[in-house]
Formats: structure tokens, sequence, C-alpha cells
């Protein structure tokens, strides 16, 4: 493994801000995985580390095909996961809405930039990302929808669902949209949490993407053939919402199959204890995503179903 | 007559609600309607004296009102009132969600509904103040897909400056070109800084909008000696200053000045070591239109923005 500053930055009174790649192999430039673009991704910084582990084993007993470079950045944010603040900590900026980056603009646009420089060229790109809304997902690949059609290739993370995302014009700045119009061909994947390390999903996650780099000849492992993956698009995924806000309460978690009227949840009164709302399903199907929050608000989407029977 | 336009029931024991005030003649609805919108960005404050104060000269001369004025002081109350820039407990920024969606989250609700009332306004009016980094000169933004048809409504609403800047895909999730794309001529002005109120450009806008609402037949009364400003649609003519160093800037041109090329705008310091780290000058003779107020800068962090010019113009 070769360790390598992508991008640096002075500051006036913190150490140099730095964008970290740690590199196995060598030749055709393969495979480029990036964990946490957002302070608060630990999951997605957790698991590029227990990729790195693995890889390193891997490396170790030459299971590593030739040919091939493999790339790792565990965050392209350091400094805002370091005082624990999602996005930027002067401006409060996404550095994942500032792609391809700009190397003569705005700060996050310059580590936008100077990160993109180093990480295009690949041929597929992995991002660890995580959703605005609190809450756990299904582990998922997510493509957003470009016009490329490489679907096949995400059904060999062997997670349960590829979903193929319609980009809206926020979308147009992400890492995955941009990496596409450069040719990378990139996934998203969604972890169970953002905030919390969950062990048995990010082990799973691990898995998931060694064995694609398996499926894709990187390197020599078996095991784990994971999920035959249903592909879906996001207008597919059924959303529950509640009509009114309140404490959320719920023994659903994700993963678990429900039925059509089944209660999944309730809407409590934060004052009495009251139940002001109890929420069944309006189909029968997966449950994909769960809030995770004590609170909700009004119409704002607490579980997503696939439907299906 | 205040309206609730907008509302949704927080989780404990409030209601979030998005207000309006209508003026109209004599209490009845008519004629032409204008739509004074602000605070979309909760630490933007420089409309909230706009609303005000054309609330006051309404009020002081009612009998001069031939139209509606919807005045909308609070597009984002919990930003307003937590000092939140956007949404607060989502962290997104208002003014990337719209036109947003009546079957959506709050957020999206939110958002469709404020359109939904705005639609049928004869002219919107958007008011921003910039941030809490940059200090603007009042100046109206135009996305050059609606130039045409807003330039010369820009041109009556009493601000030094039109930038006409390129489209971008990012921008069509914002209420300006939601409502553009949708038959309702919407004007972004940008002024002022934010978390702050100052009192002159804020009464200069305020003779603006008058100007506008006679334009637009909602208004008979006198209207004030108007600016005509610099208006440029030239992506060349807009140079940006970013600080090649992280530091703190301190600021020597006065804003709103026209510069000489080689003049000085300010310094970026290291206060640890006593040491200048960049001389910050200007590349052109230009008109300094935005100015950096924070002094904290990264490297990259935009400390000035300077329209060239061969000749001074709107002085």
């Amino acid at each position: 493994m070769e360790r390598k500053v992508l991008f640096e930055l002075p500051s006036l009174y913190r150490d140099n801000f730095r964008v970290t790649g740690l590199t196995f192999g060598s030749g055709k430039k393969s495979l480029c995985i990036v964990g946490n673009t957002r302070g608060n991704e630990y999951q997605q910084i957790y698991i590029c580390s227990q990729i790195v582990r693995k890889l390193r084993e891997l490396e170790a007993k030459g299971r590593l095909c030739p040919g091939h470079e493999i790339m790792v950045v565990p965050s392209a944010n350091p400094y805002s996961m370091n005082i624990e603040k999602r996005f930027w900590p002067t401006d409060n900026t996404d550095i994942n809405r500032m792609f391809p980056g700009y190397d003569l603009g705005e700060t996050t646009q310059r580590i936008a930039g100077g990160v993109f420089q180093a990480i295009t060229g690949y041929e597929y790109g992995i991002q660890f990302t995580s959703f605005y809304m609190p809450g756990d997902f299904v582990p998922h690949a997510r493509i957003m929808d470009t016009g490329r059609d490489y679907v096949d290739k995400a059904e060999e993370f062997g997670l349960p669902y590829v979903v193929i995302r319609k980009a809206r014009p926020y979308d147009t700045t992400t890492l995955n949209y941009n990496w596409q119009i450069w040719d990378t061909k990139a996934f998203s994947l969604y972890s169970a949490t953002t905030e919390r390390i969950d062990e048995e999903s990010a082990e799973s996650m691990v898995e998931s993407v060694l064995s694609f780099m398996a499926t894709e000849g990187m390197i020599q492992r078996r095991g784990h053939q994971g999920y035959r993956s249903q592909v879906i698009k996001d207008g597919d995924l059924v959303a529950v919402r509640p009509y009114v806000g309140g404490m959320f309460q719920s023994g659903i978690r994700i993963n678990q199959r429900v039925l059509k009227g089944q209660e999944l949840a309730w809407i409590t009164d934060p004052y009495d204890g009251s139940v002001r709302e109890k929420i069944t399903s309006p189909v029968t199907g997966v449950v994909f995503f769960v809030h995770n929050r004590p609170l909700t608000y009004a119409n704002t989407a607490v579980l997503k179903i696939v439907p299906g029977e | 007559m205040v309206k609730t336009i907008a509302s949704a029931a927080m989780p404990v024991d409030e209601t979030l609600e998005i207000k309006k005030a209508r003026y109209s003649p004599q209490g009845r609805d008519g004629g032409k309607r204008i739509s004074i919108v602000t605070g979309i960005h909760g630490d933007e404050l420089e409309g909230q004296y706009v609303c005000y104060e054309l609330a006051r000269r309404i009020k002081e001369r009612p009998e001069c009102l031939t139209g509606t004025v919807d005045i909308y002081p609070a597009m984002n109350p919990l930003g307003i009132d937590s000092i939140t820039r956007g949404i607060p407990a989502f962290d997104l920024d208002m003014n990337r969600i719209f036109p947003g969606s009546r079957d959506g989250a709050m957020t999206e609700y939110l958002a469709a509904e404020i359109i939904r009332d705005l639609m049928g306004s004869d002219l919107c009016v958007d008011i921003h103040a910039s941030n809490i980094y940059l200090t603007e000169l009042p100046q109206i933004r135009i996305n050059e897909l609606h130039e045409k048809e807003l330039v010369p409504l820009a041109k009556l609403a009493n601000v030094d400056f039109v930038w006409v800047h390129g489209a971008s895909t990012v921008l069509e999730s914002t209420l300006a070109f939601t409502l553009n794309s949708r038959g309702v001529p919407t004007l972004v002005v940008e002024m002022g800084v934010g978390m702050r109120i100052t009192r002159s450009i804020g009464n200069q806008l305020v003779d603006g909008i008058f100007s506008l609402m006679r334009e637009l037949d909602i208004w008979s009364g006198e209207i004030s000696g108007l600016r005509e400003p610099i208006v440029s649609s030239d992506p060349d003519e807009v140079l940006f200053l970013n600080a090649s160093r992280s530091g703190i800037f301190i600021q020597e041109a006065r804003h709103n000045t026209w510069l000489k090329k080689g003049e000085s705008v300010g310094k970026v310091v290291d206060p640890l070591n006593g040491t200048v780290l960049e001389d910050v000058i200007s590349p052109e003779d230009g008109l300094l239109f935005t100015i950096r107020e924070y002094p904290v800068v990264d490297e990259g962090s935009l400390m000035a923005r300077i329209l060239r010019s061969g000749e001074r113009q709107g002085d």
C-alpha cells in the first residue's frame, strides 16, 4: 500500500487540511473508493478503513491481481469530522455539492476540484454517502440515471437492491454525477447508518465491495455470494408519511417484510403519550428506510417500502 | 390583512406558519399585484427593514395604492428565529428545494405552498442579503435565460448594478427560477450583508419598489429620484478576488468605490507571526461591488468582486 496526499490546503491556526489516498497495486486505474465527504459520515469512513484492512491482508498474501490500481480515499473531509460538523467548518458548504470543482473558486470548490482531479480516470468509482434525512437504510447501491447503462455491474455487489435515481438539478454537482460525466462508472453505496457505527452492516458492505472486486478480476477471493439484487427506480419506493408530527415510535426494522394494513409505527403526543396517529403499511413489501430520530415532522417520510408480494 | 399561506404542525406544541400581509385599495383586492419576498435564508435580514418600511409608507398614503401589494417577510421563520441560514433540523438550503411538492416532505410541501400563493403575481421581488461573509452593493441578479423580460424591470428598481449571469442547472431549484419559468417575472435582489440591517440601502430599495409599483399601476404617489444602474451581461467584466492564503482579511478599500489597477483592496495577515500573507490588489480599474466582511478566510474564500470598466459609469 502506498500512502499519498492527494490535496492539501494550509490553514491559519489548524494543521493543514489533507485528503489522503491509499493505493494498492499498479497498472490500469480500475477502482477508486471514496469515504466521507461530510463530517458526520462515520459509518462511511469506518467501512473504508475496513476495506483498507482487508486489502492489506490480501496484498500480504499476494492475492491482489496484477495490472490493477485500486485507490481508497477514506475521507475527503477530515476537518469537518474532527469538529463533528456535517458541512465545511467556515461557510457550512457541502463538498458533495461542489463537483467537479474549480481550482480558482471558493474553498470547497477548490477541495472538490483538487480531489476530483486525483480520482478521475478510474473505470469504477464507489462513494460511501448518506441521505440528508435521518434514518436507517437497507444497504443498497445507487446509480444516478445519466443515460449510461451499467446496472449489471451494480448487481455484482450482491446487495439486496440497486436503486436507479433520476437526477434532479441539485444532483448535478455531486461526485456520483460528475464521475459519470467523466466516464467513470459510479456507484453510491448506502450502508444502514451514518452517524452510528453498525458493525454488521459495515462488515456486509465490505464483503460486497470485495465481491465486486473479485468479480471484476481485481482480487483473488472466494466467498460471499450475497443477494441477487432487485433493481428498482427511486420512484418505485412507497413513502409512508404521517399526517401529524410528534414522537416517533416503531419496532419495525429495515429489511423486514410487512403486509398491507399492518401497523408499522405510532406518532405519539410528546406531552401525554397518547397516540396521535397509527401508521399502517399502504402496501405489502419490504421496509427499505426507517426514520431513526425521536421526533418527526408532519408529511415527512418516516418509512419507505419496496412494494412486492 | 395578514394571512397564513402555509402551515405545518411541529412535533412539540407549535405550528409553523408562513404569513403574508396584503395591502389593497380600501381593503379590496384589485388591479395588478406585486409580491415582496424575503427571509428564505434565515441569516439575511436586510429585507426585514424593507418589508417594514414598505408597509409603513403604504399605510401613510393608502389613497395612492391602486393595486395589491403582498409582503412575505419570513419564508423561513425557523431559520430567522434560530440565526440559521438553511432550514433548521434538515440543514437544507431552502432556495434549493423549489418548486417543492404538495405531497412531499414538510420542507417540500412548504415550498409548493409558497409557489402556489405567489402564482398570479404580476411581479415578484425576492430580497436577499448576501451572507455573513460578504457585503454587496444593492444589485439585481438575473439568469441569462430571463434577461430580455427582466432587465427592463430591473432598471426601474433603483439598484446600483444589474448582473446578468450564466445559467446553471443547480439554480433551477431556486424560487426565482421556478417563478420566472412559470410566467411570474421575479427579480432577485442582493444587498448589504447577513445578520445586519443597513437602513440607507433598505430605503434605496424601498424607493425602487415604489418605482416598480408605479410602473405596474399599483402606486399613484410620487417617486423620488432614481438611479440608473450599471448593467453587466459579459462574464469577463466581473473579476473575482479569492484568497490565495488562509489568514485574517483586513479591508483597506471602501466598498462601492472605483479602484485603479494596482490599488489596495486589503491584506490577508497572520496575527501569530505579525506578517502579511497576501496583498490584495485590484487587478484592473473597476467598481468594488462586493467586499469581504467576515475576517477569517480560507484559501479560496472570496474577498472581493470588481466590475471591470474602461470608464466610470453611474457615478
